[in-house]
């Protein structure tokens, strides 16, 4: 960053820096004292484990919250910032984990409205020509006049990213915004960004789990732990084994589980011939059948989008099957609660604030779902009793070391990995019979993610049936003794882990087959 | 990296005390949100009635001395209270579900209607004890019935609540007419259409020493008892569930549908139960009166009380009160009786938009309120 990078026209991008940012929330420190320096057309990663405030301080980077102390300077001048829309005046934006655009509209038609100065009627022509000419400026190409709904993921990713370079915000913001990606797509979208950052054009400031995205794109790195700067420094004088000792200090990574042998392996859950259409009414899944025993994992790999969403939604009873049916035990099983409890079905899968939890209900009575109408929450029919529910989720709170202020937050105020930590610690803590998982690591730490892992391996040997749906390859190769692959709606491929490998499930998974 | 001993944040450990703390500060803001907003539309009033030229002072004291300040406007206030508090209570059950019905005032008509048309063939011969539980059946089953449809056809076939239980109150008002008008029409009574009366014997008398009737009582143990199915039954706690989020209700395999149909019917039943009282205990007979806005009151009660069957009873009690120093206010200042009709809306509005205010204080969030 030298004074004739600034006198450069083309070296557009900001520098974003915060002094002694401190936030509290009731009883809780999330920011202490924090200062990061972002300098000009960096890459810069943010890392920490789970709840360790990553989110809070970009949120208050971006005035969603008010810092309880603390400045922020853009460009070396001190700036307030007490709403986004003063972020974005600032030439900063956020591009979230979670998409935010209009999925019935199309792609142009959501750059064009995300406008501040969208105007009453839109001279689409003229619109058209603007956005025309601003894509020839960037490196990112979007199909432009399909309906969002429509795109993949990495394209949706690509469009909200799109979407802030349209609002000409030069500091970006990303909080993990590779989640919903496959490795692939995530590096074509951090590959584009880093060639922007490297031409001056902007400024990034990445929040991610991933290391091999600080390694392959960072400059610099900034870890918070506890609220607090551990370290800052040039990526290239780090090891990943340095930075995730700074993330989670002297804690245990746990160990993965080791793999026992199930000798008899009885028939425990059985999909026969099923369909189900999506939200549009088009056929989404089509004939699964698939078989799995008490003791094993099936894994379902599988580019998103193929229908893995609408098969766990039939099996957790949030969509009806226009055919076909479920067997447990080789009895007919609908996802109703008396059998779910009766054949011990448990399940979570991502995003668990948009699917299995209420999002404005506190964290005891989230854990509470399973166990309400049962004893001791529920000492006789019908009645419910507050005190064992409070005492039971306290339980839970320290078993899963879930980092809640109080059994009385609303869950939707836990940190991304918390709440993750809080809907397993539901439903893990049972005795298991069949377990329903879609992508259970989203979001989490490593440390998390090795963690959830060896309790699912921990429940496959204690003899529960286990379907797990992820986008993650790894974590199939991983966990899964038999493997399926999806694609358009029907399972393409299935072979048992020892006969099969990478390449050929990858194979499978471009839909060759 | 041993600091184990005062880290900040996330060490924390969530205590029993701790999470005492916790509800008592978010209960705070139940109470003082609503509050200022009610201090807050009483500016907006004031400044409506100075545009007028007539003295907020004056208003507020006749309020004040209209429905609390002597033991006969206390109970005039009290007799009006009792049917907002059943109409509220058909807003709140369902609103926990996340429904917003406005539909209470046609489960009332048809309550009402109900219990009248009931009585009709038992009059000549039934002792009053059958006779009034028969009508309390009818009226009950009336009023539920009817918001029951709206929960089914929110359920099964998607019709929106709202809309539908406000269309559906015009069709009560409508089979009351038919009826009134027509078949049951009391050929004696030669002034206003109405059903054959109950007779006096038979009508509900007051609470002794007063003149309110039992059905002020009875709203309260209603309250009572909505409040434990809301907050301390297995069903309430699955409504909530699926008012909240039902894609995770559904995950839990709760019986939706179920509960919908079923929250509504028993808040049908509960403003069936005003309809009854209406008739048993003031009129002595189904006609239009019936019709006089108490199930839209209750709406506005039961935002007020944020659904809290518990906090229903004085905020019904508070718009009993203003209701009924409707007509001093009337004589005295010269006002049209709609007056307090503006109050009441300007109440709403500025209640809906306080809505926008909870969990935007820090103060409700933070120890001690120290940040
Ligand atoms: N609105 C809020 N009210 C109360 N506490 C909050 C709120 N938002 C965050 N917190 C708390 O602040 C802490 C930090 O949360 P934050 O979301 O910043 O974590 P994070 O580093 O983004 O973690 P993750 O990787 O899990 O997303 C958490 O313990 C969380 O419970
Ligand atoms: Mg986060």
């Amino acid at each position: 960053m030298s004074v004739t990078q600034f006198a450069d026209p083309e070296f557009r991008a900001i520098g974003v820096e915060t002094l002694g940012m401190t936030k509290v929330f009731a009883s809780l420190t999330a920011l202490d004292d924090v200062s990061i320096r972002v300098t000009p057309g960096s890459f810069h990663a943010l890392l920490g484990e789970n709840g360790a405030g990553k989110s809070t301080l970009v949120k208050c980077m971006m005035g969603f919250y008010q810092p309880t102390s603390g400045t922020m300077l853009v460009d070396d001048s001190e700036v307030e910032i007490p709403n986004p829309r003063a972020a974005h005046a600032c030439g900063i934006g956020m591009v979230y984990q979670h998409f935010t655009l209009v999925p019935s509209l199309t792609a142009a038609e959501n750059l064009v409205i995300a406008r501040a100065d969208t105007p009453a009627v839109i001279d689409w022509k003229s619109e058209r020509r603007a956005l025309n000419a601003f894509l020839e400026t960037t490196p990112f190409k979007v199909p432009l006049d399909v309906q969002v709904s429509s795109l993949s993921a990495g394209e949706k990713q690509k469009l909200e990213i799109l979407k802030q370079l349209y609002l000409d915000q030069r500091f970006l913001i990303l909080d993990e915004p590779t989640s919903v990606l496959t490795p692939d797509e995530a590096d074509e979208v951090l590959g584009l960004l880093r060639g922007m950052t490297e031409a001056g054009e902007l400024t990034i400031l990445m929040i991610t789990h991933k290391f091999r995205e600080v390694t392959a794109y960072a400059d610099d790195v900034t870890v918070l732990r506890r609220g607090r700067v551990v370290d800052s420094g040039r990526v290239q004088d780090l090891s990943v084994e340095e930075m995730s000792r700074m993330m989670i200090g002297e804690t245990e990574i746990r160990e993965s589980a080791a793999r026992v042998d199930q000798p008899e392996k009885a028939l425990k859950l059985e999909l026969a011939g099923l369909f189900a259409d999506d939200d549009s009414e088009l056929p989404a899944i089509e004939a699964i059948s698939l078989k799995i025993h008490a003791g094993e994992i099936l894994g379902i790999a599988g580019v998103s989008g193929n229908g893995q969403s609408e098969l766990i939604e039939v099996l957790s009873g949030q969509r009806q099957p226009t055919d076909g049916r479920i067997f447990v035990d080789k009895q007919p099983y609908e996802p109703e609660r008396d059998q779910m409890d009766r054949f011990k079905v448990f399940g979570f899968s991502e995003e668990p604030l948009k699917n299995v939890a209420v999002p404005n209900m506190s964290v005891a009575e989230n854990m509470a779902f399973r166990t309400f109408d049962k004893a001791p929450i529920s000492p006789f029919k019908g009645w419910l009793s507050p005190p064992p529910m409070r005492k039971r989720a306290r339980e839970l709170i320290a078993a899963y070391r879930v980092k809640t202020p109080s059994t009385e937050e609303p869950i939707e105020n836990l940190s991304g990995g918390n709440v993750q930590r809080a809907i397993l610690a539901r439903e893990l803590s049972h005795e298991v019979d069949i377990l329903i998982v879609a992508n259970p690591c989203f979001g989490l730490d490593f440390a998390s993610v090795a963690e959830i892992r060896a309790q699912i391996m921990d429940q496959r040997n204690k003899g529960a049936a286990i379907l797990l749906v992820s986008e993650d390859l790894d974590e199939i190769l991983e966990l899964a003794d038999t493997v399926a692959v999806m694609s358009e709606g029907r399972v393409t491929y299935q072979s048992p882990m020892t006969e099969t490998d990478r390449a050929t499930i990858g194979h499978a998974m471009a839909g060759h087959h | 990296m041993a600091d184990t001993t005062e880290t900040p944040g996330i060490a924390v450990q969530s205590s029993f005390a701790a999470d005492l703390l916790d509800r008592f500060r978010r209960s705070a803001e139940y109470v003082v949100i609503p509050l200022l907003a009610l201090v807050f539309s009483g500016i907006l009033f004031s400044i409506f009635l100075l545009t007028l030229g007539k003295s907020p002072a004056d208003f507020f004291s006749l309020v004040w001395r209209g429905g609390f300040g002597t033991s006969f406007s206390w109970q005039n206030t009290l007799v009006r209270s009792a049917p907002f508090i059943f109409t509220a209570l058909c807003v709140a059950v369902p609103a926990r579900l996340g429904l917003v019905i406005i539909g209470g005032e046609g489960a009332l008509v048809l309550g009402g209607f109900a219990a009248a048309a009931i009585a009709i063939p038992m009059v000549d011969w039934a002792p009053g004890f059958l006779l009034l539980g028969v009508m309390v059946i009818a009226a009950m089953l009336a009023g539920g019935l009817w918001i029951g449809c709206v929960g089914a056809l929110r359920h099964y076939r998607g019709v929106n609540e709202t809309i539908a239980s406000l269309l559906m109150f015009y069709i009560a008002v409508s089979i009351l007419n038919f009826f009134v008008e027509g078949a049951l029409r009391d050929p004696s009574d030669p002034n206003k259409p109405s059903t054959r009366p109950i007779g006096s014997d038979n009508m509900i008398g007051a609470i002794p020493g007063t003149d309110v009737h039992w059905g002020l009582l009875t709203g309260v143990v209603l309250c009572g008892l909505l409040y434990l199915l809301m907050n301390r039954t297995t069903f309430g706690f699955a409504a909530q569930i699926a008012g909240g989020n039902l894609r995770a209700a559904q995950a839990q395999g709760l019986p939706v549908g179920r509960l919908v149909v079923v929250s509504c019917a028993i808040a049908g039943a509960c403003a069936g139960l005003a309809g009854f009282f209406e008739v048993a205990a003031i009129h002595g007979k189904a006609n239009a009166s019936l019709i006089a806005g108490y199930g839209f009151t209750g709406i506005l009660v039961s935002f007020l009380a944020r659904h809290n069957p518990l906090v229903i009873i004085p905020v019904a009690i508070f718009l009993g009160g203003i209701a009924a120093s409707g007509g001093l206010i009337q004589r005295r200042m010269d006002l049209p009786d709609a007056t307090v009709l503006v109050l009441q809306g300007l109440l709403f509005l500025v209640i809906l938009v306080s809505e926008t205010f909870y969990g935007r204080f820090a103060i409700f969030r933070s120890k001690g309120g120290v940040l």
